[in-house]
C-alpha cells in the first residue's frame, strides 16, 4: 500500500467535504470571538448551526455511490454518509440546545462551539474511517474536545471532576484500543479494513494466533469503553451527571453513534472471519450491559445519571442487534441509533429546560407538578420517556422491536428474552418521572418563566422525530438497510 | 365527478373537526354550530347526487366496475396492503344518497330538537362524526377501512346512546350496546382475518375475483363470521338486545342511527359480500331463518309495549328481519330497497315520536297520550303516512319493498319463510296501527299540566317531517314490480353489481330444482306473475286484517284489551316482558362472566400475578441497591474494573 500521496484530488476533498466545512467553521468561529463583545456571544453559535447546515449541504457535492478518498483512508459510502446525517442532527440539535443553556450556565465562549465542532469532526471521521490510523484519530480528535467539554464549567467542582475521571479513563481505554491496533497491524501487516479484510481471507491459519485474538479482545475494550458496555461502563454515571447538561446529551448520543459505528465497521468489514470468536463474548457483554445498567438505574435519583445508566442499557439493546449479526441486525443498529438519537437529545433538552442557572433541579422529585405548569413540555417529556421505555407508537418502539426481531430471526431465543424482560423492568423507572411529573403535587416556588427559544425548537423537532420514526418506520428502516449493504 | 368522491366523506369529518375541537372551547353560538353541521351534511348530500348523476351517465355495465378512488396507501407490511381509498358502484352510491340525505334532515330537525340542550355543540360534532363514519363504511373499498367505519358508527352510537351520560339508563344503554356489539364485531374481524389469511387481500375487488378459489367450508365460516358482525350491529337474534335500550339516547339519535343508517349497515355489508354468500347455502339459509325468525319474534314483542320509541324500536329490529330475509333467500337488491325505504318511514316515526315527546313535555307513555291529532296535525298526517308505508298499504314505500321481500322469499321455495313474513306483517300492521290510535285518537289521557302545553313543533321540525313523508310515499316508485306494469329501476340499477334479480320470474338457478315446473319458460312465466299477483293480495289482505283488530281493540271496544290480557294473564306477561330474553342473559351470561371475573381479579390477578410481580420488583430493587455500591466514585475502581473485563475477555477468548 502506497501511503504516500503528494496530490490531493477532488474526490479526496469531496470524501471529508462535511469534515473540512466544520472545521473551516470551527476556526472562523474561533478567530471571531477574540472580537465579539461578552453580551453577543450568542452570535458564535448562531454561526456554529450555519457551519453544520453547510457541512449537511456540502453532502449534496458527490454522488450516491461507495466512494472513498486517501487511498482508501477515508470512506464515503452509504454506511459512512448515514451516520455523517446522524451525527450532523446531533451536533445541529446539541448546539440549538446549547444557545440558552450556554448563556444561562455563563460557558457561551467561542470555544465552546468550536469544541463541539471539532468534536462533530472526529466523529465523523470514526463513522468515515477505513483505516485503523484515521478510526483512532477521528476517536482522539472527537474525544480530547469532549475532554474539554466535559470539564468547561471551571468553578463548578462537579464538572471538573467529571473531565478529570473521562481523561483519566480515556486515556487508559485509548491505550487498550491502540494496542489492540497494533496487535492485530503486527499479525497482517497492514491498517487498512479491507487489506486486513484480505489477509484474514487468504491466510485462514492466522486466525486463530493468540496474537489476534489478544487484539481482537482489546479492541472490543477500547470500543466498550466509548460505547459504554459493562465492565467499562463506571465513568459513565458520574461524567454525564457532572458535565454540563448539552454535552451529556452530546456524549450520549454523538460518542455513542460514532463509536458504534467505527466498532459495525471495523468488526464485520475487517474483521468477519473473528465472528466465531467475538460473538459469545459480545453475548455476555450484551446481556451484562443491558441488565447492569437497567437495574442500577432503578435507584437513581438524579435524572441525569438516570439517564447516564438508561444509556448504558440502550447500547446493550444494540450489542444485540450486533450479536445476531445478519444484514437485518446491522439496518436495526443504525435505526436504533437513530431513534435515540431524538428521543435521548430530546429527554436532555427537557432537562435543559427545567434547569436553573448552577445545575440545579436535576433530582426526579424536582419534576413533581411539571404536568400542571408546563403542559406541553411535560407532553414532550412523556413521549420521549414512553420512546426510551419502548411504547408504541414512539421510535423507541419500533427500535427495540427491529433489534429483537433481529435477534430472534438469528436463532438467538434466549438473548431476546432477556432483552425483553429488560425492557420491562426499565418501564419502571422511566414511568416513575412521569409520575412525578403528572402525579405529584408541587412543593415550593416556581421558578421558571421563560424559555429559550432555539431549545423548545429542539423538543419539537426531536418529539417529532420520536413520533415520525414510531409510526412511519420503513422509509428510515430502508434506508439503513441500504447504508449497510456497502459494508459486506 | 366520480373521482371527487372522497369529498362526501370529508365534509362531515370537518364538521365534526370543527365544532368538536373549536366549538366549546371558543364557545361557538348554537347558530355557527348548527349551520357548520347542517351544511357539511347538505354538501356532502349535494356530491352524492352528483356522483350519483355521473354514475348513471355510465353504461351499465361500466358502472360496477369503476376504479377505486384510491387516496393514499393506509398499511403496508410484508404482502398486507391496506389503503384509504373508495368504491363507487351503484351499491356504495344508493348507501351514500340514503345516508347523506336522511342525515341531513335530521340534523335540520336535531337543530330544532336538541334546541335547549347544554350539549348542543357536542351532539352535533358526534353526529357529524358518525356521518363521517357511516359514509366510511359504506364506501370503503377494503374490508379494514370498512371496519373502521364500522368501528366508528359504533363509537358514536355509544356515544349518542349516553349523551345524558349523567343519567344512569341512559350510561347503562350506551354500555350494554358497545358491549353487545362487541360480540359481533369480533365475528367480523375474524372474517375479515379468515378472508386474508386465504386470498392475501382484503380489498373488495380482489377478494371477490378470487372468492372461487375457496372450498366450500371456509367460505361458509367466513360468511358465518361476517354474519355474525351483522347480527350485532343490525340487531338480529340473539343479538338485538340492545337496541330497544338504545332509545335512552336523544330521539333524532333514535332516528338517524338506531333506525335509518347504522342498524342497516349490517345488511348491505351482506349484500356487499354476495359473492362469497352466494357461494355458501349453509349461511344464507341461516341468514334467511334468522331474519325471518327476528322479524316475527321482534313484531309480536312490540305488540304490547306502551312507549312508543320502543314500539319503533322492536319494529325496527322486526324490519331489519326482513332485510335479512331478504340476502338470505339471494334477494339483495330487495333487501337493499327495504332498506332504502324503510330508512324513510321508520326514521320519519321516530321524528314523529319525538315531535309527540316535545308537544307532550317529554312524555313516551302511550297510555297517557290520546286525541291529539287536532293539535298537532303536521306531526299526526306524516305520522299516518309512515304509518301505512311500514303497514305495508299499496301505493306506498313499504309496500312495494315489502312485497319485493316476501315475492323473492316464495319465489326461492322458502314458503314457511314467506308464511313467517307474512304474519310478522299482520303484526307489523296491528302495533302499528295500535300505536297510531292510542297515540293520537280517542279521549286525552294526558294531564291537565300537559294538555295545556301541547303545540305543534316548529317549522325547523316540521319540514323534515313533511319531506320524509313524501319520500315514504314516492320512495317506493324506483322499485315498481314488472308484474305491476313497472320496469324496477331499482333492480336494474343495482343489477351490474348484485347480478339482477337472482332466483326471479326465470327460476333458472338452484331452486329451480324445488319448483321444476316454473323453470318451464313461458306458462311458468305466466303463473309466475299471477303467482305474484296473488301473494301480494293476501298479504295486503293480513295487513288489512292486522289494521282492522287494532282498530277494533283501541278504538271501537276499548275495553277489550284490558280483559283479554287478564284472560291471558300468562302469556301476556310473558310477551310484555319480551320473553324475560334480557333477564336470561342477564342470568346465563353477565352474572357468569361477573362472577368469572372477581375470581381471576382477587385470586389470580391479585394474588398470583400482583405478589409475582412485587417480588421481582422488590428483588431487583435490591440487587440494584448491592451494584450500585461498585459505583464508589473512585477512579482507581473504575480502572480496576475495565482491566478485569480485558483479562477476562481475553482469558476466554485463548482459552
Amino acid at each position: 500500500m502506497n501511503l504516500v500521496t503528494t496530490q490531493v484530488t477532488v474526490m479526496d476533498l469531496i470524501v471529508i467535504a462535511p469534515a473540512l466545512v466544520l472545521t473551516g467553521c470551527a476556526l472562523v468561529i474561533l478567530l471571531l470571538s477574540a472580537f465579539v463583545p461578552t453580551g453577543r456571544r450568542g452570535f458564535l453559535g448562531y454561526c456554529a448551526v450555519a457551519g453544520v447546515v453547510a457541512a449537511m449541504a456540502s453532502l449534496l457535492w458527490g454522488n450516491d455511490g461507495a466512494q472513498s478518498g486517501f487511498n482508501g483512508m477515508v470512506q464515503r459510502d452509504p454506511f459512512a454518509l448515514f451516520f455523517t446525517v446522524i451525527i450532523g442532527i446531533i451536533t445541529l440539535l446539541t448546539i440549538l440546545a446549547s444557545l440558552g443553556y450556554a448563556r444561562r450556565e455563563g460557558i457561551d465562549f467561542g470555544e465552546y462551539y468550536v469544541l463541539i465542532l471539532f468534536a462533530s469532526v472526529g466523529m465523523m471521521l470514526m463513522a468515515a474511517g477505513g483505516n485503523f490510523l484515521i478510526i483512532f484519530l477521528g476517536l482522539e480528535v472527537m474525544s480530547i474536545a469532549i475532554y474539554v467539554l466535559a470539564g468547561i464549567m471551571r468553578d463548578d467542582a462537579r464538572s471538573v471532576e467529571a473531565a478529570f475521571k473521562y481523561f483519566l479513563l480515556g486515556a487508559f481505554a485509548s491505550a487498550f484500543f491502540l494496542y489492540g491496533i497494533a496487535l492485530i497491524y503486527a499479525s497482517t501487516g497492514t491498517f487498512d479494513l479491507t487489506g486486513i479484510n484480505r489477509v484474514f481471507t487468504e491466510q485462514s491459519s492466522i486466525r486463530i494466533l493468540p496474537i489476534v485474538i489478544t487484539g481482537l479482545a482489546l479492541l472490543i475494550v477500547g470500543f466498550g469503553f466509548k460505547i459504554a458496555l459493562v465492565p467499562f461502563h463506571m465513568w459513565t454515571p458520574d461524567v454525564y451527571e457532572g458535565a454540563p447538561t448539552t454535552i451529556t446529551a452530546f456524549m450520549a448520543t454523538g460518542v455513542k453513534a460514532a463509536a458504534f459505528a467505527a466498532f459495525v465497521r471495523v468488526f464485520w468489514h475487517a474483521l468477519p472471519q473473528l465472528q466465531p470468536y467475538w460473538v459469545e463474548i459480545m453475548w455476555v457483554l450484551a446481556v451484562a450491559t443491558m441488565t447492569v445498567g437497567n437495574i442500577i438505574a432503578l435507584v437513581q435519583t438524579n435524572i441525569k445519571r438516570m439517564l447516564a445508566y438508561s444509556s448504558i442499557a440502550h447500547a446493550g439493546y444494540i450489542l444485540v442487534a450486533f450479536v445476531a449479526g445478519n444484514q437485518l441486525g446491522a439496518a436495526s443498529i443504525l435505526f436504533y441509533l437513530l431513534a435515540y438519537c431524538f428521543m435521548n437529545i430530546g429527554a436532555f433538552t427537557v432537562v435543559i429546560l427545567l434547569g436553573k442557572k448552577g445545575e440545579e433541579r436535576t433530582l426526579i422529585s424536582d419534576y413533581a407538578g411539571v404536568g400542571s405548569r408546563h403542559p406541553l413540555l411535560a407532553a414532550a417529556m412523556a413521549i420521549f420517556m414512553f420512546s426510551l421505555a419502548g411504547v408504541p407508537p414512539t421510535a423507541g418502539f419500533m427500535a427495540k422491536l427491529y433489534v429483537f426481531s433481529t435477534a430472534i430471526q438469528a436463532g438467538y431465543y434466549w438473548l431476546a428474552v432477556i432483552g425483553v424482560l429488560n425492557s420491562a423492568v426499565a418501564a419502571y423507572y422511566y414511568l416513575r418521572v412521569l409520575i412525578y411529573v403528572y402525579f405529584r403535587e408541587q412543593e415550593g416556588e416556581s421558578p421558571i418563566t421563560q424559555f429559550a427559544p432555539a431549545a423548545v425548537l429542539v423538543v419539537v423537532i426531536s418529539a417529532w422525530g420520536v413520533l415520525h420514526l414510531g409510526v412511519l418506520p420503513s422509509a428510515f428502516f430502508a434506508m439503513a438497510q441500504r447504508s449497510i449493504q456497502f459494508l459486506r | 365527478m366520480i373521482d371527487w368522491v372522497w369529498l362526501i366523506p370529508l365534509f362531515p369529518a370537518a364538521g365534526f373537526l370543527v365544532n368538536g375541537l373549536f366549538g366549546r372551547w371558543m364557545n361557538f353560538d348554537k347558530r355557527v354550530v348548527a349551520w357548520t353541521a347542517c351544511s357539511a351534511l347538505g354538501l356532502s348530500f349535494v356530491f352524492s347526487v352528483l356522483v350519483f348523476f355521473s354514475l348513471l351517465q355510465l353504461a351499465p355495465e361500466a358502472r360496477a366496475a369503476v376504479p377505486d378512488r384510491v387516496l393514499f396507501d393506509w398499511i403496508v407490511s410484508g404482502d398486507f396492503r391496506a389503503v384509504v381509498g373508495y368504491k363507487v358502484d351503484p351499491l356504495s352510491i344508493i348507501m351514500a344518497l340514503v345516508v347523506s340525505g336522511v342525515s341531513f334532515f335530521i340534523h335540520i330537525y336535531s337543530v330544532g330538537y336538541m334546541h335547549d340542550d347544554p350539549g348542543f355543540t357536542r351532539y352535533f360534532a358526534f353526529l357529524n362524526l358518525f356521518v363521517f363514519m357511516m359514509l366510511t363504511l359504506v364506501l370503503a373499498n377494503n374490508f379494514l377501512l370498512m371496519f373502521v367505519g364500522w368501528e366508528g358508527v359504533g363509537l358514536c352510537s355509544y356515544l349518542l346512546i349516553g349523551f345524558w351520560f349523567d343519567r344512569d339508563a341512559p350510561a347503562n344503554a350506551g354500555k350494554k350496546a358497545f358491549v353487545v356489539n362487541r360480540i359481533g364485531d369480533f365475528g367480523f374481524l375474524v372474517g375479515i382475518f379468515l378472508i386474508f389469511a386465504h386470498l392475501g387481500t382484503v380489498e373488495f375487488t380482489g377478494v371477490f375475483a378470487k372468492a372461487s378459489t375457496l372450498d366450500t367450508t371456509t367460505v361458509t365460516i367466513i360468511t358465518l363470521m361476517l354474519f355474525l358482525g351483522a347480527a350485532g350491529k343490525s340487531a338480529q337474534i340473539p343479538l338485538y338486545v340492545w337496541l330497544p335500550d338504545a332509545m335512552e339516547g336523544p330521539t333524532p339519535v333514535s332516528s338517524l342511527i338506531h333506525a335509518a343508517t347504522m342498524v342497516t349497515s349490517g345488511v348491505y355489508m351482506i349484500a356487499r359480500c354476495h359473492v362469497l354468500y352466494t357461494m355458501a347455502p349453509i349461511t344464507m339459509a341461516t341468514v334467511a331463518i334468522v331474519g325471518a325468525a327476528t322479524a316475527i319474534f321482534a313484531a309480536s314483542m312490540g305488540l304490547l309495549q306502551f312507549d312508543i320509541k320502543r314500539v319503533l324500536a322492536y319494529s325496527t329490529i322486526s324490519q331489519l328481519g326482513y332485510m335479512f330475509l331478504a340476502v338470505g333467500v339471494g334477494a339483495f337488491s330487495a333487501g337493499i330497497f327495504h332498506l332504502m325505504t324503510h330508512a324513510f318511514f321508520k326514521g320519519l316515526l321516530f321524528l314523529g315520536a319525538g315531535s309527540v315527546m316535545h308537544a307532550m313535555s317529554g312524555e313516551l307513555d302511550m297510555r297517557n297520550m290520546g286525541g291529539i291529532w287536532k293539535r298537532i296535525p303536521i306531526t299526526f298526517w306524516t305520522f299516518v303516512i309512515a304509518t301505512l308505508a311500514i303497514a305495508g298499504i299499496p301505493g306506498l314505500a313499504g309496500f312495494f319493498s315489502k312485497d319485493e321481500i316476501l315475492w323473492q322469499t316464495y319465489n326461492s321455495g322458502h314458503r314457511y319463510l314467506w308464511l313467517v313474513g307474512a304474519a310478522a306483517a299482520g303484526m307489523t300492521a296491528f302495533y302499528m296501527f295500535r300505536l297510531l290510535f292510542v297515540t293520537f285518537l280517542g279521549k286525552c289521557r294526558a294531564s291537565d299540566e300537559v294538555k295545556k302545553h301541547i303545540h305543534e313543533s316548529p317549522a325547523i321540525m316540521t319540514i323534515p317531517l313533511i319531506v320524509l313523508a313524501v319520500l315514504s310515499v314516492i320512495g317506493g316508485y324506483v322499485g315498481i314490480p314488472h308484474v305491476l306494469g313497472g320496469r324496477n329501476f331499482f333492480d336494474e340499477f343495482l343489477a351490474p353489481v348484485l347480478g339482477g334479480p337472482p332466483l326471479g320470474s326465470g327460476g333458472h338457478t338452484a331452486f329451480s330444482l324445488v319448483r321444476p315446473a316454473f323453470a318451464a319458460g313461458g306458462l311458468a312465466e305466466e303463473h309466475g306473475f299471477n303467482m305474484e299477483i296473488m301473494l301480494m293480495a293476501v298479504s295486503v289482505a293480513i295487513a288489512v286484517i292486522g289494521i282492522g283488530i287494532a282498530f277494533y281493540l283501541y278504538l271501537w271496544k276499548t275495553e277489550v284489551p284490558k280483559r283479554l290480557g287478564e284472560r291471558l294473564k300468562g302469556l301476556y306477561r310473558l310477551v310484555f316482558n319480551k320473553y324475560y330474553v334480557d333477564e336470561l342473559y342477564e342470568a346465563c351470561f353477565v352474572t357468569s362472566t361477573k362472577r368469572l371475573g372477581t375470581f381471576l381479579w382477587r385470586e389470580f390477578d391479585d394474588g398470583v400475578i400482583d405478589r409475582s410481580v412485587n417480588l421481582v420488583a422488590r428483588l431487583m430493587l435490591g440487587i440494584a441497591g448491592v451494584l450500585r455500591r461498585i459505583q464508589s466514585g473512585r477512579v482507581q475502581g473504575y480502572a480496576l474494573g475495565i482491566i478485569l473485563g480485558a483479562v477476562i475477555i481475553i482469558l476466554f477468548l485463548i482459552r
